[in-house]
């Protein structure tokens, strides 16, 4: 098993880019949206459900993983490579509970798997991760935060982002709509990643997955119902923006 | 290594780094500074538990014999935790010194003590002092005592049974406020409001205990502490010398005073006469 000598595969081109790692990045495109927002005291994550087939069962949690039971994360990209990134990210959250005596901060697993990520761009006969991860949770000391990490193992802290297919204008929408008044506010939060996720999904309560977390209470995956309720009451909204308009003239 | 080739030296024998920790394993000989300070090369073919059972066994031919004359106590109380220790060292029935120092200040928020073996103490409290500054550069905050009360305890552990003969007390305050942990070369790792450690421990946990109470101000804390060493030196033929005393506060650690024991001894005799 000499792997001393493989050939490395992510090598640096004549113009200083990591070509592999940018291609990775490609494939994070293909990946179906995700979404996440953080309020003042609630993150929500919010993915878009793949149709499934016919005979296929439809398993509610896939694309949405709890690291611990204050973090969650969420990715777009390759399923098989985050299902791996994911077993090792939930086993760093019990050694550092182990070691440590304190459960994980954010920031610490944040720089964890963005570590991790970056080990495989600088590898002999590996190639990087294909998915960015948006990581959500809350501190031991109660504040919330949302990372995301992407295939080159840089991670950034967002109040609100998204990932994957139509990443661009869903961030587009939600540097627009996020606000401190949306941030005070739970529902408005929840509502919030839902009009975000239905602006590139179709509308639907069957094609989205949302979950929220409170601090010091576990994640709660939003039942179909729920769902639907929110997006009665966004339609309503929007009509009665619509009404409104229509008054003004 | 381009000279080991040159002279036919095969490296991959001098490759038997013995238990390195934090840092991977290393394949050079002591090159880099990161991971030789825990790494021990050690001579091929040879198994350092069974090799150093004859220095630790008491019935066994050799005749070296580690003392571990000391006495050190440190307590908790409600303005932060109390660190008093003696300063003899002894060899056999004689004297080395009566100037050793037995406090070990890791940084300046975090004390160990020494007893058992004064290499031993001094060393690893040494590289614990260097993990705790990796910790505290890596996630911008400092480490809590029992992080770093933890993390000498497994490197203790790694060298179980090899003959380390370390009794010491980690002590600071972190975000949960004053922290007191005992740690020794068995492996044991305990938290409790108060330890003694060494020959002289007896003595001490005696008047400790009888004069303890969570609510002690400040100067009543700090005479318990250096009274309780007194009498433990008193009694105990292994401990004597300076009590040098700390105190543990939530800007950090103090160093309160350094009292010959024999000043202690007329002083608490003219008290008693007074009374």
């Amino acid at each position: 098993m000499s792997s001393r000598y493989d050939r490395a595969i992510t090598v640096f081109s004549p113009d200083g880019h990591l070509f592999q790692v940018e291609y990775a990045q490609e494939a994070v495109k293909k990946g179906s949206t995700a979404v996440g927002v953080r309020g003042n005291n609630i993150v929500v994550l919010g993915v878009e459900k793949k149709a499934v087939a016919k005979l296929q069962e439809d398993r509610t949690v896939r694309k949405i993983a709890l690291l611990d039971d204050h973090v969650a994360l969420a990715f777009a990209g390759l399923t098989a490579d985050a299902r791996i990134l994911i077993n090792r990210a939930r086993v760093e959250c019990q050694s550092h509970k182990l070691t440590v005596e304190d459960p994980v901060t954010l920031e610490y697993i944040t720089r964890y798997i963005a570590q991790l990520k970056q080990k495989y761009t600088q590898s002999n006969g590996r190639r990087p991760f294909g998915l960015s991860a948006l990581i959500i949770g809350f501190d031991y000391d109660g504040t919330p935060h949302l990372y995301q990490t992407d295939p080159s193992g840089t991670y950034h802290e967002w109040k609100a982002n998204a990932i994957g297919r139509s990443a661009k204008p869903v961030r587009e929408f939600l540097e627009k709509s996020y606000t401190d008044e949306v941030a005070g506010n739970q529902e408005e939060c929840i509502k919030l990643a839902l009009k975000a996720l239905l602006e590139v999904v179709q509308s639907g309560a069957k094609n989205v997955e949302l979950a929220v977390m409170r601090d010091k209470e576990p994640l709660k995956m939003l039942e179909l119902e729920e769902v639907e309720k929110y997006i009665a009451e966004i339609e309503k909204e929007k009509e009665e923006e619509a009404e409104k308009k229509k008054q003004k003239k | 290594m381009a000279l080991a080739d040159v002279c036919g030296l095969k490296t991959n024998q001098l490759k038997n780094s013995f238990l390195s920790d934090f840092g991977g394993s290393s394949t050079h000989l002591l090159d880099d500074a990161l991971t030789s300070t825990t790494n021990f090369t050690v001579p091929y073919g040879i198994d350092p538990v069974e090799s150093l059972k004859e220095f630790t066994n008491p019935k066994s031919d050799v005749k070296i014999h580690f003392d571990h004359g000391t006495t050190t106590l440190a307590f908790k109380f409600q303005h932060g935790v109390i660190v008093a220790v003696d300063s003899r060292a002894t060899a056999g029935p004689s004297i080395e010194s009566q100037t050793v120092k037995k406090v070990i200040e890791i940084n300046p928020y975090l004390l160990g003590t020494m007893a058992g073996g004064a290499a031993d103490c001094a060393y690893w409290e040494r590289v614990l002092a260097r993990q705790c500054r990796i910790y505290e550069l890596r996630n911008k905050e400092r480490i809590s005592v029992a992080a770093a009360s933890k993390l000498l305890a497994n490197i203790v552990y790694n060298y179980k049974g090899m003959g380390l003969s370390m009794g010491t007390m980690i002590c600071g305050w972190d975000k949960r406020g004053p922290g007191l942990y005992y740690v020794d070369s068995d492996g044991e790792r305990m938290s409790n409001n108060i330890y003694s450690v060494g020959s002289g421990s007896v003595y001490a946990y005696g008047v400790l205990d009888s004069g303890y109470r969570y609510d002690l101000s400040v100067e009543e804390a700090i005479d318990l502490g250096r009274r309780s060493i007194y009498h433990a030196t008193h009694r105990d033929a292994y401990s004597g010398g300076v009590v040098n005393l700390y105190h543990m506060k939530e800007s950090g650690w103090e160093f309160i005073s350094q009292t010959d024991v024999f000043d202690l001894h007329y002083q608490y005799k003219a008290e008693k006469e007074k009374k």
